[in-house]
């Protein structure tokens, strides 16, 4: 396969960044989309270039490294799958890729294609996680939940933390992910306790790192490449309402 | 409470919820014109005659649930294009519909339409003879009263003014489409299961607005012009010809 590549540089997080375009040929259809950015950077290597910096880790869709808006899609036009995992065989023979860092204003971008998403860990420490001590594997099973509890609580603990969401949001909101990382706790009793904390604080926090707002676009659910559903803003935003009321009466 | 992200949308969806259920009252009270002279006459003075606090009470109401919902949608706006100052170099919308990407184009334009509707039947500052307009039709007792149905036909008998309130809710119907949903996602009461059936009623809420607002100036233009000939202007009511017929705005060729 033979492909132009417009690719968006910047030096840094201050640099003014701009399109950039490569001719790549010899392109195999089993080579991935980050396989193939790894054949562009030899090429410009071989030329004396600076290769394209961009994020990537385990290639195997399960850490959230790797991000990229390619053609207008968080995660390239395949549903439910990370740049990663995408194969060029989705591509055709002469066509022209855009690729994109995700944008938004709480998501700087640090150098090309790769972006600050600290804010992501900021959202998360200030109450995604529970404080007291669960135990080993065995005292986790003592505590009953029901099938359905669990499958929902892990169906939100599917997200992998990539910021597709915000990249595909129109108003970069990072209300998928953060509701995922809240819904997961707050389905299960061990993250009963911290409940109410949780909810008001992760929503600061999501606010004060600069997100746009929910406007029920759906396009969030759409990118994700875990298909986290809309279901855990609306739980979300639930539990955020309740938890303000009970602050405001105790 | 309403500080937060999720605070505005709560204003958002209860004023939204507060005005969902307005355009319904008010469209039935307006399908009265249906009925005839008497009824919508007797109706519109029964909401006049309320005592005051009631009266001005509700039509306060109403107008701050209109400007919590316009202030905070334009704060909610400015926030989202500072939250995203670098737009894609392309734009890929894969699920959002028009009508939940355009909220704030249609709300403004409602918005001026709402001014325009309180100046033209309510206020009645741009046609100041609308208030002018007496009758004893539909009267509860001897003395005269207002005659909403002469001021309603008089004012869609102007075809710019019908065709402007029939845009309006067209676009009232778009801001439904997505707003009646949005009500239940931004105050948290849906679940998967519910998501799709709450869209459907949202969009059969929204369509049922905006046929029951349409009728009226509808139909006063298809009498006008007398699109069907078969049109029988007893349609609006009986009382009009055995009551009224020295005023009977129908019969004027305008």
């Amino acid at each position: 396969m033979k492909l132009t590549l417009k690719i968006w540089r910047q030096s840094g997080p201050k640099g003014k960044g701009l399109f950039e375009s490569h001719t790549l040929d010899g392109v195999s259809e089993d080579s991935s989309f980050l396989e193939m950015l790894d054949q562009l950077n030899e090429q410009l290597l071989g030329e004396g270039k600076e290769p394209v910096a961009f994020d990537h880790d385990c290639r195997e869709g399960i850490c959230g490294t790797c991000s990229l808006t390619i053609n207008g899609h968080a995660h390239g036009p395949e549903d439910s799958t990370t740049t990663c995992q995408l194969h060029m065989r989705k591509f055709r023979d002469g066509e022209t890729v855009t690729i994109e860092p995700f944008r938004a204003k709480a998501f700087p971008v640090v150098r090309d294609l790769i972006v600050d998403r600290s804010a992501f860990d900021r959202i998360v420490q200030s109450g995604g996680f529970i404080s007291v001590r669960t135990g080993s594997a065995p005292d986790g099973n003592a505590i009953p939940i029901s099938k359905v509890d669990a499958d929902d609580a892990m169906d939100a603990a599917a997200c992998i933390g990539c910021g597709a969401c915000v990249a595909s949001c129109k108003n970069a909101s990072a209300m998928l992910f953060t509701s995922a990382k809240a819904a997961h706790l707050n389905l299960l009793p061990q993250g009963q306790a911290e409940k109410d904390t949780r909810s008001i604080n992760m929503v600061q926090a999501m606010d004060e790192a600069g997100f746009g707002n929910c406007r029920n676009y759906g396009e969030c659910s759409a990118a994700c490449p875990k298909d986290i559903s809309l279901d855990y803003i609306a739980k979300l935003n639930r539990d955020h309402a309740k938890a303000k009321i009970k602050k405001i009466f105790s | 409470m309403f500080s937060s992200s999720l605070g505005k949308k709560y204003l958002m969806a209860l004023t939204g919820l507060v005005l969902v259920g307005f355009v319904f009252v008010h469209m039935a009270g307006n399908l009265q014109v249906l009925a005839g002279q008497a009824q919508i006459n007797a109706y519109a003075h029964s909401l006049q005659s309320l005592p005051w606090f009631i009266l001005w009470g509700s039509r306060l109401f109403l107008l701050a649930a209109v400007l919590i919902h316009a202030w905070t949608a334009y704060s909610l706006i400015v926030e989202n294009r500072k939250a995203r100052p670098h737009s894609n170099d392309i734009e890929v919308t894969k699920r959002a519909g028009l009508a939940s990407l355009r909220m704030g184009l249609t709300g403004s334009i409602i918005l001026a339409f709402i001014v325009f509707h309180l100046l033209h039947f309510t206020i009645r500052t741009i046609y100041p003879e609308y208030a002018e307009m007496k009758t004893m039709v539909g009267s509860p007792d001897e003395t005269e009263i207002h005659d909403a149905f002469l001021m309603v036909i008089s004012g869609f008998k102007q075809e710019a003014v019908s065709i402007f309130y029939v845009v309006a809710m067209a676009l009232l119907c778009a801001h439904l489409a997505h707003g009646f949903s949005s009500v239940f996602q931004s105050l948290g009461i849906r679940s998967e299961s519910w998501r799709s059936k709450l869209d459907l009623m949202g969009i059969g809420y929204a369509w049922l607005i905006f046929i029951g607002f349409s009728i009226v100036p509808v139909s006063v233009l298809v009498q006008k012009h007398g699109v069907y000939e078969t049109y029988d202007p007893s349609f609006f009511s009986q009382e009009i010809e055995q009551e009224s017929l020295s005023q009977n705005p129908l019969n004027n060729e305008s």
